[in-house]
């Protein structure tokens, strides 16, 4: 197989070539790596997917090269800046972090090392998460591989186009409020969250701690069902972990035979664009084709849990962000004439704009006399949304709707007005703030630049999303190789 | 329902609140972004919700304790190597009294 | 400084209405309101696996958790809980079935995470009474680092600097807040010292003051006597030896009633007393009044106590200072005052019901008089175990004064042998020939020789002024080494004076 051919292979294909003895693993690391590094090294003509690339293969027996013979042993697997990576640069895309090397390595990191995935390099990323652009990392914005004047969608954009553009076999993100499922939509690749609590959540740099959940980015979805089964799994040093009640299965199913699927009118009508809705419905069809029974369900209160993700998550993030103080790690400004002075500045100096703005809102919404009328009443508009979902699995067995209101947009189109840019995460919210799983798939074009579906089921229902997953892709039959040339 | 306007003295308070220094030309900017936000969640203010429960957790389950079992520390060099300034054994920071 | 709704009521008290004359002849009633902060005894800290830290160099207990590394997260230590439910149990209060940890958020170079994880309006604990106090609720906590001020440095530009050690950072504290039932520092002392006890008891803390183990902060505020509405209160931070707390609240109460005799209000506020002159500073920095934004702690969720963890600190439960006192009051007969004495130090308490077992003609009160007035006078640390006195040579040294083998006075010489080297009570008084002379020809003799050398008091005697035995008596005892039982030999003299 020459280098060009394998670097066609999904991860689950790669990884049984390496099983098999027919390709060598340290051959298909320097493939990978050496595009990965030229993406790197081109800076403005490249896409900007990458903070750190590896020098080389990790040493056979180093922690960051798993045993031999394990399940996913030799794949390389690129990771998403904001987890923690000991020894290699880990800045969550902020200058705060500037220079930052932790001690440690993230569970979930040192789990897939464990089953055989072999660092390749850190993703670009949304300055702390927080975006839908990728337009606010301190290493400058991702480009889209399907069109470099768009952006690849955040936090997860570089993560997203590296898997899009072929520079990596496949990627972690993490999805907060859909910075996982948005920029695999917009990048025309598979992108999962898995039900909040399945992926151990420490070493993972966080935005916010109780919708925070880490999954894949994948070429397919086998390489996403892949990827999953080796992340889950309850750890110790993270209290909201859970044991996952089974196993993730590879997915097989070419029918979707009598599965109900539900179509929410609240997502997937107004605000979304008229080219994303059609190639949508278009895959509606395709799903009854298989066999799918397609209905309307009602999510009542989902039309507001933008306005409650955008109280909850600011909120979290405001604490969450308070160990940024210049004291025992990152940045710290020069000169300071006392400790307030030390704090202030090194705080502005070292966040972002949009980082700055979200820390300001959910100080505002959990300060003295604004809490019930914010954060308070964000909580319960939480619970009515989960009653929402819980109301609507008893008709059917999952949720369709697009992923994202748009295609991919130009850069610096949404800069301006905060608002519209939060808007993207419009269809992805309300499964975060219900902690349940929901996938993204490539379901088309429109205007040439690529549509997700976003599939949702009940907490722990990972295996049957990534079986109706795998039955539409196949009947679907996307085409991601315009974003690999 | 009337807008809702963030004025110049609440964002510095915040601002101060959050040890977040904002440069004068920041501050508008600021002002009008987070009222436009606040404006817009603050529909969540048009919902009944008497009497519904919040939610802090999504997980449906109680705290997993951890049994009182020493594990072991960090060599002090390899917390201080990331410091921004250190005095021989510790983090070193403007004094508060100062 | 702790501001749950659950307490705001209670705790918050209204402002009074200005006083504008002067009101010299109001007199005013304290209203004090506890807060203690006690370092539980567990093995590892509050949310992480570090050891707790002794004196350890500085920066040498710490871990990604408790130095707030981003991604590091919180688990909660089973212990501190099981701690805290016992704590609960001592004092009576009611045990949440459920109760959750909170974000309590500021800055300080002490708080790596920019928030302190506490409890907030769910604690583990509510209500109870100690003694004569009620208590309002106990939670648990994680404690702060230590700063430790260095003076001006080069490293920091044109400023003090100090150096932050992270050691202390997330030891598991309990905070015990008590109802405003306390009326004086003496009270207030006393209350913490049976705290103390009873904490010492469990075994949940090492409550050393000077160690830090044990920190208490005083709300106080002033009232006219006999007013049921609280005036503004004052916190009185970290005071940390029960000298300090009396006079810093005596010091404190001062202060407020000069304010409200001269006709002005007391500020709330939060003061420092500084127990070396005896001011007392207000803490309030420059900075804007606190606004710590409590949230629930989404890293942990929250913490049912069951069935099995309740049975599990009763198990550890064991019989608190309160209760034994009330027991010696009740089935001994002991005054109140002994009981206590003796139960609020279990090392005396311990001794004493050792010593009861031996069979000895002598009251309970009589030895519990040994203990607590004779033995515990003698030892330096307080604690019988570390002196050489057995319970079984008390107990016998007590019975021999009771059927007058022995006088009092020499059973006190007896007894600062048995403390510094031990042995038998019998053979010491053999050795030292301490045994009691009974009356007659020796005893007889000395008495006169004792009315000629002091001749004129013997004469007062005789003109019928009693206390002009004392000389005699006292050069009797001399004679004698205390051996001499003081009622014979009074006897004796009036029989050769012929004086009764
Ligand atoms: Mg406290
Ligand atoms: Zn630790």
């Amino acid at each position: 197989m020459s280098a060009a051919d394998v670097l066609e292979l999904s991860a689950a294909r790669v990884a049984d070539a390496i099983a098999a003895g027919s390709l060598s693993a340290g051959e298909l690391f320097d493939a990978y790596r050496s595009r990965a590094a030229a993406d790197r090294a081109a800076g403005d003509d490249g896409l900007n997917c990458f903070t750190w690339v590896a020098e080389d293969a990790p040493e056979p027996g180093s922690p960051a090269a798993g045993p031999a013979g394990a399940p996913i042993g030799g794949v390389p697997l690129a990771v998403k800046d904001l987890f923690c990576t000991e020894g290699v640069p880990s800045q969550s895309g902020s200058r705060i972090l500037e220079g930052y090397l932790p001690p440690y390595t993230a569970s979930v990191v040192q789990r897939l090392y464990d089953a055989g995935a072999s660092l390749l390099a850190k993703t670009n990323q949304d300055e702390l998460a927080m975006g839908s652009s990728n337009e606010n990392s301190a290493f400058g914005p991702v480009r889209n591989p399907w069109d470099r004047e768009r952006v690849p969608g955040g936090s997860s954009g570089g993560s997203a186009a590296a898997v899009a553009a072929g520079l990596a076999p496949w990627a972690l993100g993490t999805d907060t409020g859909g910075s996982i499922r948005q920029p695999a939509a917009l990048c025309g690749i598979v992108g999962l969250k898995p039900t909040y609590g399945s992926v151990s959540r420490y070493g993972m740099i966080a935005f916010a701690s109780s919708l925070d959940q880490a999954g894949p980015l994948t070429r397919d979805v086998r390489d996403a069902a892949l990827l999953l089964r080796h992340m889950i799994g309850q750890d110790p040093c993270d209290a909201t972990s859970l044991q996952f009640p089974h196993e993730i299965e590879l997915p097989t199913a070419q029918r979707l035979e009598g599965v109900r699927l539900g179509v929410p009118e609240e997502l997937s009508g107004e605000g979304i664009e008229t080219g994303v809705l059609e190639t949508f419905r278009a895959a509606l069809a395709q799903a009854e084709a298989l066999g799918a029974h397609i209905s309307e369900v009602r999510l009542p209160h989902a039309p507001h849990a933008l306005s409650a993700y955008y109280v909850i998550a600011p909120a979290e993030a405001s604490s969450n962000l308070a160990r940024f103080d210049g004291v025992r790690y990152g940045l710290r400004a020069e000169d300071a004439t006392d400790l307030l002075d030390m704090y202030t500045r090194t705080r502005h100096d070292g966040f972002g704009p949009e980082v700055k703005r979200r820390i300001m809102l959910g100080t505002y919404a959990l300060s003295s006399g604004y809490y019930d009328a914010y954060y308070g009443r964000a909580q319960r508009v939480r619970t009515k949304i989960a009653e929402d979902f819980r109301a609507a699995f008893e008709s059917v067995d999952l949720i369709v709707t697009p992923t994202a209101p748009s295609v991919a947009f130009k850069l610096g189109e949404k800069t301006a007005d905060p608002l519209s840019m939060y808007l993207n995460d419009y269809c992805t919210v309300p499964m975060s703030l219900a902690g349940i799983p929901a996938i993204s798939i490539p379901c088309g074009l429109s205007d040439g630049l690529p549509v997700g579906m976003q599939i949702a089921g009940p907490a722990f229902s990972e295996n049957r999303l990534l079986e109706a997953a795998h039955a539409l892709e196949q009947a679907i039959g996307f085409d991601g190789a315009p974003a690999r040339v | 329902m009337r807008a809702i306007v963030i004025s110049r003295d609440e964002v510095l308070h915040v601002a101060r609140l959050a040890r977040l220094a904002l440069s004068e030309d920041e501050i508008e900017p600021m002002a009008r972004e987070l009222s436009a936000v606040l404006d817009h969640v603050a529909r969540i203010g048009e919902l009944d919700l008497d009497g519904v429960a919040p939610t802090s957790h999504v997980v449906d389950v109680t705290g997993a304790l951890r049994p009182d079992e020493p594990r072991p520390c960090l060599p002090r060099e390899v917390a201080l190597a990331q410091a921004p300034a250190v005095s021989e054994d510790g983090f070193l920071v403007p004094s508060p009294q100062a | 400084m702790e501001r749950p709704p659950v307490s705001e009521t209670q705790r918050t008290p209204p402002q009074t209405p200005a006083g504008g004359s002067s009101k010299e002849d109001v007199r005013y009633e304290p209203v004090i309101g506890l807060e203690i902060h006690v370092q539980l005894a567990t093995a590892t800290k509050m949310f992480c696996g570090c050891e707790l830290s002794f004196g350890e160099p500085p920066n040498t207990r710490i871990c990604p958790v408790c130095l707030g590394l981003p991604g590091s997260l919180p688990v909660a230590n089973a212990r501190a809980v099981h701690f805290g439910l016992m704590i609960g149990m001592a004092l009576g209060s009611e045990l949440a079935p459920r109760s959750i940890f909170h974000r309590k958020n500021y800055f300080y170079p002490d708080l790596p995470k920019g928030y302190q994880i506490s409890q907030y309006d769910e604690p583990l604990c509510r209500g109870g009474k100690l003694g004569d106090v009620r208590i309002h609720r106990v939670h648990l906590e994680e404690d702060a680092a230590k700063l430790i001020h260095v003076g001006s440095s080069g490293r920091i530009h044109g400023s003090d600097a100090s150096i932050v050690d992270f050691n202390r950072g997330g030891t598991p504290l309990a905070e015990i807040v008590t109802e405003p039932d306390v009326r004086s520092p003496e009270q207030a002392g006393e209350w913490l010292r049976l705290l103390r006890s009873t904490l010492r008891q469990l075994g949940v803390s090492d409550v050393n003051m000077e160690e830090g183990s044990l920190r208490c902060d005083a709300n106080i505020s002033l009232r006219p006597a006999g007013a049921s509405e609280l005036g503004v209160k004052t916190e009185l931070k970290n005071m940390n030896s029960f000298r300090f707390i009396e006079r810093g609240i005596r010091a404190e109460i001062a202060r407020q009633e000069k304010i409200l005799a001269g006709g002005g209000q007391v500020v709330q506020e939060t003061l420092h007393f500084d127990p070396a002159s005896g001011a007392i500073t207000s803490l309030r920095s420059k900075e804007e009044a606190h606004d710590y934004r409590y949230f629930p702690e989404p890293d942990l969720l929250p913490v049912a106590i069951d069935q099995q963890m309740i049975d599990a600190a009763r198990a550890d439960m064991t019989e608190l200072p309160a209760d034994r006192a009330e027991r010696y009051q009740r089935e001994l007969a002991l005054s109140p005052e002994t009981a206590q004495q003796l139960a609020f130090r279990a090392g005396l308490a311990d001794f004493f019901e050792a010593a009861l077992t031996v069979q000895v003609d002598v009251s309970a009160q009589t030895l519990a008089n040994w203990v607590t007035v004779e033995l515990a006078g003698r030892l330096d640390d307080g604690d019988p175990a570390n002196a050489q006195v057995t319970p079984r040579a008390l107990a016998e040294l007590a019975g021999m004064v009771g059927s007058k083998q022995v006088s009092v006075g020499a059973a006190r010489q007896v007894l600062d042998t048995l403390v510094a080297d031990g042995g038998d009570p019998q053979a010491i008084i053999e050795q030292q020939g301490l045994a009691a002379i009974d009356g007659g020809d020796e005893l007889a003799g000395i008495v006169a020789a004792a009315l000629d050398a002091n001749a004129d008091a013997a004469q007062r005697v005789r003109e019928g002024n009693a206390k002009a035995i004392g000389p005699i008596v006292g050069y009797v005892m001399r004679e004698t080494k205390g051996r001499a039982d003081g009622t014979e030999v009074a006897r004796l003299v009036h029989e050769q004076l012929g004086s009764q």
